[in-house]
């Protein structure tokens, strides 16, 4: 039931922010953080019953009759993947609605509702264990969030959001034809039509057909990852978003893509997986490398986190295809460090937009002088997203290489090359927006609300890069699971 | 009683869905389309009609019925927009109506 | 007391915490009691423990500290776990030794800057980061220290970040280091991969039992581990960056760029000796690499005219000695010059910082010039920093420098080859430092100074002076953690001329730029020796080369490609769109009567198809 009320939470209050509006300004924002309060309450419960390490394999489950004549559940269920990134979800979602609080003036009330309505989606989909129950929530998240960006954001917007919004339909629309290819495959052979997630692991298909399916699902779930090729949408669909909307994005939506690679794609085709997974790595590395390089080419600085984005999420990729326990367990870290240290780094992008009106970081410069916690903040943030050890994403980027190295050395060695290359970009963004001379400006340096928000994320940051074992434990057990299924169902 | 013949009836329906399609096709006049539309689902509602006698179903009358409703409700449609055309346009030639194009 | 080993690296992270957290709002006067005490007490506490550590046998000279578990997946596991033997502790007591009087030394150095109190924490972080390096029980850990140390690197040269060549040359130091650190990282996977574990003991056990001599794997790792080392210790192919570092602050240039960071490649190699015992193409390359650095940047250094960058060259050239000792296997000789090179080096750059403080940031020796009467504290300092640099009898350089040089001579085939470079450099060196004081101390006063240091710039200096002179009888024993090599004595000839090498450098030095017998630019009247100047100038050119093989072409891809050259083929699809847009456009005429004929013939031609097919 406290799955349910998970999603339910932030739905009713969407739906609340409304009309609350005509209330009063400020209370649709209000409301929203006591839905997140509310939700974060729950992962606490759910945290403190799980304990420092799950034991069972899925910790909650709701599992309901929906649509009984096509075998539709309505399932959800949790384990420690699904608890650690529904919790940097809520986490996050603080820090969206935070990072918001001044720089949405208009229709504060649709805006709270279509954050909250994302954050419920990506819960959903978090939760979610009937095929078409996450279908549904897939789309959920997609379109307030192309509200978002097309109503609240900048210059650009209405090319981004569409951009965005075909970007992700037709992956969308190829997840859902694998999707209704795998149920009906699985109904010739077995004549029971099902979408539940459990069922469909048993699925016995012939290698050539698990391969195109497998391929259905891969591409929906790196085009929202995203790598190379699919990426393109990304850029400027976080260029143009609102602040809010960029956190939600860097920070949670593309773990979708990555949660739906570590929940579907490897256990439901653990052999075409494998298969596959050479050309995947390559992707990886190739995505790490190249948007490395298109990152330090930039000179909008929010374009430039973008594609250090789909740089970080290479590693990912290139960690969930290598396969073994320690690539796994990177990849998971990856996903939670970026989250925090790209939503940050979006966060602080937001800031020096809503106070200098640029995002052109030719037009920046000397900063520190002006606004030495923003700078102290930025520093912060880009030497964690440059992989420095005892931060997040080192700890993410280093299990990643660890265990693909033992995989394919070569790959490894070439995805290596982007540890080189992210101090490049990341030093690069502290040298033209903060040092320098200073201009003879005055910027307003970050007040209370900031940095206490920013002081969580760090903190956050930090506890992962010197403790990330209180987080691998959580994921131990379904990596354990899913280096076992490539070993047993592998070629 | 002797029936008509099945042919004569399908011969007349195509007749008459034929010379509806040529008035739609060379007449300008937006109510005199109208008409023509009208005579088209005529003559489809007399071929229903032929055919559930042909083969003693009900099924051709309830078509027509059907036929018969959808036509009041395209004619009521119709004339309230013909109407509101002409206020607008003084005007009732359709050629002369082609403001929606690409 | 041993278990109070965490808080020596952690006492210094405490001070940066204070002083972050305080946002520059605490008052002046405390900023250098909490940056220079915390390391005060690091340092009082690393004494007392190397007390009770030495108290010990040597085979019980071990101590392990396990204070958390880091990171677990699969058969991975790191903990984070110190561990303090004979060779950390020589390292912890440098590093906290050193540190703390450069911090004393930074108190009245940067007295009047207004950032002091961000100086002071990212030093604090730096020596943090320092002892976790040199104290981390297994690999990862150290590549956390070794990290750090090039963040706080590239955040001290930076320090003055309004002006942007310091920024540049700080983002060089870290971009170029980070390339070793990448070839470490994968040495690291490497040795995981095969070996199975990180820990250091472990790893370095397994290696030797499961690796044979001289095979593929050991040869591999050992290099990978070698590219870490020399983009840390500056040295051949990854040495450009030492040079621009002098951007930073002096005392920044004495303990990181001197006497600390830039030695953790010696460490490394010395910490993994058994690995490179495995592998002795790899050990040769490191003697080679060590030989050519040293005369490379002696050569460099005889041109530069800035005071900083002469003691820059002249460091690379000093960390080519202990590479060279590393190759021919005399561990604890490399790590003996390490420690009276960090005395001393640390010396001539605190002179350096007040010299360059008297001089109102006057760095160029020409402009200098009779220092020796206005800065007779700094003279005799220098002097005997210079003394020990150039390993004059007795001083503690000449002890270390001689047993690395003898143990060259002694290794094999190629040790006399490698003596005779070792002493060539001690020839440059000589030669460059007579060059330094006579030019920079002797002659005419050029500029004006103003001896307006006080007692934390003077008390730092005697006191290193003083380790520079008697630090080469306080050698700490190394072993068991380094394998004991018995220099064997060599003919008294060959000692003769080791000893001799560096009077003659000093002599040359002399009559060039004292008595005037052979002029300097009577040298350079001679063909090619400008073009030779100048290519020594620019440190052989290297930056050149780098410049237009990775910097140039880099930034040009980035810059051909600043729009994203797969986001063509999507903009083509859109394209494609639009021209179908285009064509289709003109058959919506608006002529109601068209689209009934329209209609007719497509029901028409589905009825035909329908019927004929």
């Amino acid at each position: 039931m406290i799955l349910l009320w998970l999603i339910l939470v932030p739905f009713i209050g969407g739906l609340l922010s409304l009309p609350a509006r005509r209330w009063r300004d400020y209370a649709p924002r209000w409301l929203a953080l006591a839905a997140l309060a509310v939700d974060a309450v729950l992962v606490l419960t759910l945290f403190a019953d799980t304990g420092a390490a799950p034991k069972t394999d899925w910790l909650a489950q709701v599992d309901w009759a929906w649509i009984p004549r096509f075998g539709i559940r309505f399932h959800l269920a949790l384990d420690g993947l699904s608890l650690l990134l529904v919790g940097l979800t809520v986490f996050l979602g603080f820090a969206a609605v935070l990072c918001s609080w001044t720089e949405i003036r208009e229709r504060q009330g649709f805006f709270h509702f279509n954050l909250l309505w994302t954050l419920a989606g990506v819960i959903g989909v978090f939760l979610a264990l009937d095929l078409f129950l996450f279908f549904f929530f897939w789309e959920v998240m997609l379109i307030p969030m192309y509200l978002l960006i097309g109503i609240w954001g900048h210059e650009n917007r209405a090319y981004a959001a569409m951009k965005f919004f075909i970007f992700t339909q037709v992956s969308g629309l190829l997840m859902l034809i694998a999707i209704l290819a795998l149920v009906f495959l699985h109904y010739q052979t077995t004549r029971s039509l099902s979408f539940d997630y459990f069922e469909l692991l048993e699925a016995d298909l012939y290698p050539g057909a698990a391969r195109w399916i497998m391929l259905g699902f891969f591409v929906a779930f790196t085009v929202k990852l995203p790598a190379i090729p699919f990426h393109t949408w990304l850029p400027d669909a976080h260029t143009q978003a609102p602040t809010g909307g960029s956190v939600l994005l860097a920070g949670v939506l593309l773990k979708t893509g990555a949660y739906g690679l570590l929940r579907f794609v490897i256990p439901l085709f653990p052999g075409a997986a494998q298969d596959f997974a050479p050309v995947a790595m390559t992707l990886g590395a190739v995505s790490i490398l190249y948007a490395a390089k298109l990152a330090f080419a930039q000179t909008d600085i929010k374009r430039l986190i973008a594609y250090t984005s789909i740089s970080h999420m290479g590693f990912v990729l290139l960690g969930v295809f290598a396969g073994n326990a320690q690539a796994l367990q990177g990849a998971v870290m990856t996903m939670l460090a970026h989250g925090v240290s790209a939503a940050a780094l979006f966060m602080v992008a937001g800031a020096l937009q809503e106070r200098l009106h640029t995002r052109d970081m030719d037009k920046m410069g000397g900063l520190w002088t002006l606004a030495p916690r923003i700078g102290a903040i930025t520093l912060f943030f880009s030497v964690a997203a440059l992989g420095m050890p005892g931060l997040g994403n080192f700890v993410g980027e280093f299990l990643v290489l660890l265990g693909s190295f033992r995989v394919d050395t070569a790959i490894t060695a070439f995805a290596a090359i982007g540890l080189i290359l992210a101090p490049v970009y990341a030093l690069y963004v502290m040298q033209r927006a903060f040092h320098g001379p200073a201009s003879p400006c005055e910027v307003r340096d970050f007040g209370i609300r900031e940095m206490g928000m920013m002081l969580c994320l760090i903190a956050a940051t930090a506890w992962m890069g010197l403790h990330p074992q209180s987080m691998l434990a959580y994921t131990d057990a379904r990596v354990n699971g899913l280096t076992r299924t490539l070993a047993q169902r592998g070629p | 009683m002797a029936s008509i013949p099945f042919e004569h009836a399908l011969l007349l329906a195509s007749v008459l869905f034929a010379l509806g399609l040529v008035a739609l096709l060379i007449r300008r006049n937006l109510i005199v389309m109208l008409m023509s539309v009208e005579i088209m689902l005529n003559a489809a509602g007399l071929a229903f009609i032929a055919a559930g006698s042909r083969w003693g179903q009900p099924d051709g009358q309830v078509m027509f019925l059907l036929v018969l409703t959808l036509a009041a409700a395209e004619v009521g449609v119709g004339l309230g927009l013909v109407l509101q055309i002409y206020r607008r346009y003084k005007t009732l030639d359709v050629d002369r109506l082609s403001e929606m194009q690409g | 007391m041993l278990n109070l080993l965490w808080l020596v690296p952690f006492m210094p992270l405490a001070g940066f915490l204070i002083l972050t957290a305080s946002e520059g709002r605490l008052p002046r006067a405390y900023v250098p009691w909490i940056g220079a005490g915390s390391v005060g007490l690091s340092a009082a506490l690393a004494a007392s423990l190397a007390f009770e550590l030495l108290a010990l046998a040597p085979e019980a000279r071990v101590f392990r500290q396990t204070l958390w578990h880091w990171m677990a997946a699969g058969d991975f596991g790191v903990d984070f776990a110190f561990y303090l033997d004979a060779l950390s502790l020589n390292m912890l007591l440098v590093v906290t030794g050193v540190g703390f009087l450069i911090h004393v030394y930074s108190a009245g150095y940067m007295a009047d800057d207004p950032s002091m109190a961000r100086f002071f924490a990212y030093m604090n972080l730096f020596v943090f980061a320092m002892l976790i390096l040199v104290l981390a029980d297994n690999l990862p850990l150290l590549y956390l220290g070794w990290e750090g140390v090039g963040l706080c690197s590239y955040l001290l040269i930076g320090f003055w970040y309004e002006k942007p060549e310091n920024g540049y040359a700080a983002r060089k130091a870290f971009v170029v280091t980070r390339v070793g650190d990448t070839a470490m990282a994968l040495g690291l996977f490497l040795m995981f991969s095969q070996l199975g574990t990180l820990d250091i003991q472990e790893a370095m056990a397994r290696a030797s039992t499961q690796w044979p001599a001289g095979s593929a794997l050991p040869t591999a790792a050992a290099l990978l581990l070698l590219g870490g080392a020399v983009g840390k210790s500056a040295q051949l192919p990854l040495q450009v960056w030492l040079p621009d570092a002098m951007a930073g602050p002096t005392p920044i240039s004495a303990l990181i760029h001197a006497a600390t960071m830039v030695t953790a490649g010696v460490y490394l190699i010395a910490r993994t000796h058994a690995l490179f015992a495995l592998a002795p193409e790899v050990q040769t390359l490191v003697a080679a690499i060590g030989a050519i650095t040293l005369l490379m940047s002696g050569f460099s250094a005889l041109t530069q005219t800035d005071i900083k960058r002469i003691l820059a060259y002249s460091t690379i050239s000093q960390i080519g000695y202990m590479f060279l000792a590393l190759g021919v296997g005399a561990w604890s000789a490399a790590i003996f010059h390490l420690t009276t090179h960090a005395f001393f080096k640390a010396l001539l750059f605190l002179g350096a910082g007040a010299v360059i403080l008297s001089l109102h940031h006057e760095q160029d020796i020409f402009r200098m010039g009779g220092l020796r009467r206005s800065l007779p504290l700094v003279f005799w300092t220098f002097i005997v920093g210079l003394a020990a640099l150039v390993a004059l009898p007795f001083t503690s350089g000449y002890y270390s420098k001689h047993e690395i040089l003898l143990s060259a001579y002694g290794s094999g085939a190629a040790g006399p080859w490698l003596w005779a470079a070792g002493t060539a450099g001690a020839i440059l060196t000589g030669l460059y430092s007579t060059r330094l004081l006579l030019v920079a101390f002797f002659g005419t006063e050029r500029t004006q100074a103003h001896s307006h240091y006080g007692s934390n710039i003077g008390v730092p200096l005697v006191v290193l002076a003083i380790l520079s002179l008697a630090g080469g009888l306080a050698k700490l024993p190394l072993f068991p953690a380094l394998p004991e090599t018995g220099t064997e004595e060599t003919g008294g000839s060959i000692g003769l001329a080791t000893t001799a090498a560096p009077f003659l450098g000093v002599a040359i030095g002399y009559l060039v730029y004292r008595t005037g017998t052979a002029s300097a630019e009577a040298l350079l009247q001679l063909p090619g020796a400008e073009t030779l100047r100048r290519l020594w100038f620019s440190g052989w050119g290297m930056d050149w080369v780098y410049d237009r093989l990775f910097v140039f072409p880099f930034i040009a891809l980035a810059r051909l490609n600043k729009g994203d050259a797969v986001d063509r083929l999507y903009q083509g699809i859109v394209a494609l769109t639009r021209l179908g847009h285009c064509m289709l456009v003109p058959t919506q005429t608006g002529q109601l009567r068209r689209y009934a004929a329209g209609m007719l013939f497509g029901a028409a031609l589905i009825l035909a198809l329908g019927v004929w097919s």
